[in-house]
C-alpha cells in the first residue's frame, strides 16, 4: 500500500509556506518607497506588497508583503519577495509568473491563479513607486484590449479564464461566453488562448 | 499527535466492521447463484439487508442497496423525468420539485440537469443558522409540485432539520418527501415511520463503513424508476451484481451503531462544547456558523476573519490535524461554500471558515491539543494578513 502522497505542492513551496520571508510587520508602509494592493476579499485572495528603492540606481532593496490568501498565494509571495531583492525596477516589473512558478518547483494549474497576485501587486508598487517620484511616464499600464465586442471580454478575461483552467477554446467559451454571439472574434481569441497557455503553462 | 477532526468527509472502519469484511474476503459467491456459493452470498446480503432495514424502521423489502449516496440521491431525482407509466402507474408524475439551496452538490447538480429536462425546480432559502424557511415552503408547494427533496442534517455546518412537520407538509398537498440523511444516519435516532419519508439516502462510510456502498429507503407503493438498468438484483430496482462485502460491512456498520449511539452523541456533545468554548475563549473575531442546538454534535464550523481557510487547513495539517474548509482555494473552484453564502455570511467568512468533525473515535486529549495548536496558527496568518482588523469582524480593507 502506499503512504500518504506529499502535498499538492513542492517542497519549496511547503517551506515558503511554513516559514514566509519579508511578511511586512504591522501595518505601518511610511518607510517604503512604493506600496502596492491587488485582489479582493470576495474573491478569497488580497495582497499588498511594498518595496523600497535605491533611487540612484533603481534597484529594489527591500521587498516586504501581507496577504489575505491560502498557501500558494503565501509561498509564492514570499519566494518573489526574495527574487526581487537587487533587480532594477524594470527587471523586477518583468518578472512573470512562470517564473515564480519554476522557482517554487511548480504549482497545480488551479493553483496559478492564486500565485500571480504577489507579482500583480508587485508591479503595482513599482508604478507607484514611479508615480510618487514624479516619473509617471514610466507607469507601465495594463491597458486591457476588448476581444469579443459582443461581450466585451478583454485580453485580461482571456488570461484569467486561462489562469482559471480553459484549455481549449470550447472551455474559454464556456467561461467567458466570449463569441457566442457574431463569433468573429474567434481567430483572435485562440491566438490569445495559445499565447496564455503558453507564458503560464508552458504548453 | 494525529488528529482526525474530519468524520464528515468518512470516517476510519469499525474495528467489528473490518473483521467481519476480513472474514467474509473469502465469500465470492453470487449472490443471484442457485448454488452453495451463491447461497451463502444471497443469506448474508439479506441478513444485512435486515439489520440495515431494523436500524430505520423500514420494512426489508423497501430497502435498495446502492452503489453511494450520491447514486440514491440521483435515482430519487431522476425517476422524475420518467414518463412511463410502468414506473410511474395511474398519473404522469408532477412538473415541478422543490429543494434547498444548501443540499449536497449530488442534490443540486442533479436538479438543475432536471431544469434542462423540463422540470421546474425551485430552492428553499434557509436562514443564518442554516433551516429552511417553512414558509416559503408553504408558499411553493402547490398542486405541480411532485417531489420535496431536504437534507436532514447538512454535512458542512450540522444544521438539522425538522423532516417530521416538512413531511407532513409535503403529504398534504399531495407531493413525495426525500430526505438525504447520509449525515443524519447512525448519528441521530432515524426512524423512517415516525419522519414519514417516503425517501431515504444513507451512506456507509460516513459511520464507520466501508466506501461504495449506500442505501436508498423506498417506501412501499411509491412511484420508482431504476436509475441503473439490466438485471434482476435488488427485485429489479438497481441492476449490477451485489457488492456482497460492502453491503456486509453496512450491515455491521448499522449493527454496532445502535450499540455505540446512544451514549457517543452525549460523549461528542460535550467535546463540541469544550472545543466551542474553547476557541471563543482563546481566538477573537470568530463567527460560528450552523445552528446553536439543531445541529450535528459532531460537527463545529467556525469562520475566522481576515484569513483564508486553505492556509489554516494545511498549517493543521502540518500540526497533524485534519480538518475541512468551505474556502474555493481547497476545492479548485472559485467559489466559497454554498452552504455558508445560503446562511446569508459574506464571502471573506465563508473563505475563512474550517470545519471540525468528530467522530467515535475522538477524545478529549485531541480537543486539547487542537485548542494548544490553533490559536497560534491563527495569529500567526492573521500577523500576514492584508485582512485582518482586531475588533472588526466584517475586516473591509478595500
Amino acid at each position: 500500500m502506499l503512504q500518504a502522497g506529499e502535498w499538492a505542492y513542492s517542497e519549496t513551496l511547503k517551506e515558503h509556506f511554513m516559514n514566509p520571508k519579508n511578511i511586512l510587520q504591522g501595518e505601518n508602509t511610511d518607510e517604503f518607497d512604493g506600496v502596492g494592493m491587488e485582489g479582493n476579499l470576495q474573491c478569497g485572495d488580497q495582497m499588498m506588497v511594498v518595496i523600497k528603492v535605491d533611487k540612484e540606481k533603481e534597484v529594489i532593496t527591500d521587498c516586504q508583503w501581507k496577504t489575505y490568501g491560502c498557501a500558494s498565494a503565501i509561498a509564492s509571495t514570499s519566494i518573489l519577495s526574495e527574487m526581487v531583492k537587487g533587480r532594477t525596477l524594470d527587471q523586477a516589473f518583468h518578472i512573470s509568473p512562470k517564473e515564480v512558478a519554476q522557482a517554487l518547483g511548480g504549482l497545480p494549474d488551479h493553483k496559478i491563479h492564486c500565485s500571480v497576485l504577489g507579482d500583480k501587486a508587485l508591479r503595482a508598487a513599482i508604478n507607484n513607486y514611479y508615480i510618487r517620484n514624479g516619473q509617471e511616464d514610466k507607469v507601465k499600464k495594463e491597458q486591457a484590449k476588448v476581444i469579443c465586442q459582443c461581450m466585451s471580454i478583454t485580453d485580461h478575461d482571456i488570461e484569467d479564464a486561462v489562469l482559471e483552467g480553459a484549455r481549449s477554446y470550447f472551455e474559454l467559451q464556456e467561461r467567458t461566453k466570449l463569441g457566442t454571439v457574431c463569433g468573429q472574434c474567434k481567430d483572435e481569441a485562440e491566438v490569445l488562448l495559445e499565447k496564455f497557455k503558453h507564458i503560464h503553462f508552458g504548453v | 499527535m494525529k488528529v482526525y477532526f474530519d468524520n464528515n468527509a468518512t470516517t476510519p472502519l469499525h474495528p467489528e466492521v473490518k473483521k467481519e469484511m476480513i472474514a467474509a474476503m473469502e465469500m465470492f459467491g453470487n449472490p443471484s447463484s442457485m448454488h452453495a456459493f451463491g447461497r451463502e452470498a444471497r443469506a448474508n446480503v439479506e441478513d444485512a439487508r435486515r439489520k440495515v432495514a431494523h436500524f430505520i424502521g423500514a420494512n426489508e423489502k423497501e430497502i435498495i442497496f446502492v452503489g453511494s449516496g450520491s447514486e440514491a440521491n440521483n435515482t430519487v431525482l431522476s425517476l422524475f423525468v420518467c414518463g412511463s407509466s410502468q414506473c410511474i402507474p395511474g398519473s404522469k408524475m408532477r412538473s415541478s420539485i422543490i429543494t434547498t439551496k444548501i443540499e449536497h452538490p449530488c442534490v443540486l447538480e442533479t436538479s438543475e440537469c432536471l431544469g434542462h429536462r423540463g422540470v421546474r425546480v425551485k430552492y428553499l432559502n434557509v436562514d443564518k443558522y442554516g433551516k429552511i424557511d417553512l414558509d416559503q415552503l408553504a408558499g411553493l408547494l402547490g398542486d405541480d409540485v411532485g417531489l420535496v427533496s431536504v437534507m436532514m442534517a447538512n454535512n458542512e455546518i450540522g444544521t438539522i432539520q425538522d423532516i417530521e412537520t416538512i413531511a407532513k407538509m409535503v403529504h398534504e398537498r399531495g407531493a413525495l418527501m426525500h430526505t438525504d440523511a447520509v449525515q443524519a444516519v447512525g448519528k441521530l435516532p432515524v426512524d423512517v415511520r415516525s419522519l414519514g419519508v417516503d425517501f431515504l439516502t444513507m451512506s456507509a462510510h460516513k459511520i464507520y463503513g466501508p466506501k461504495g456502498i449506500g442505501a436508498l429507503f423506498v417506501k412501499k407503493g411509491v412511484p420508482y424508476c431504476p436509475l441503473i438498468r439490466g438485471g434482476h438484483q435488488e427485485l429489479g430496482r438497481r441492476a449490477g451484481t451485489e457488492n456482497t462485502l460492502g453491503i456486509l460491512g453496512l450491515g455491521k456498520a448499522v449493527e454496532m451503531r445502535a450499540f455505540e449511539m446512544p451514549e457517543e452523541e452525549e460523549r461528542l456533545l460535550e467535546l463540541k462544547h469544550i472545543l466551542r468554548n474553547g476557541i471563543e475563549e482563546r481566538i477573537d473575531d470568530i463567527h460560528f456558523n450552523g445552528h446553536p442546538t439543531d445541529s450535528l454534535a459532531s460537527t463545529l464550523n467556525v469562520s475566522f476573519t481576515g484569513v483564508e481557510g486553505e492556509a489554516i487547513l494545511l498549517y493543521l495539517d502540518i500540526e497533524g490535524i485534519a480538518v475541512s474548509t468551505g474556502s474555493a482555494c481547497a476545492s479548485g473552484s472559485l467559489d466559497p461554500s454554498h452552504v455558508l453564502l445560503a446562511t446569508g455570511v459574506d464571502a471573506e467568512l465563508a473563505h475563512g471558515s474550517i470545519r471540525f468533525s468528530m467522530g467515535r473515535e475522538s477524545s478529549r486529549e485531541e480537543v486539547d491539543y487542537l485548542l494548544d495548536v490553533l490559536p497560534r496558527i491563527i495569529e500567526r496568518i492573521r500577523n500576514m494578513s492584508t485582512a485582518y482588523i482586531k475588533g472588526g469582524l466584517h475586516a473591509a480593507s478595500r
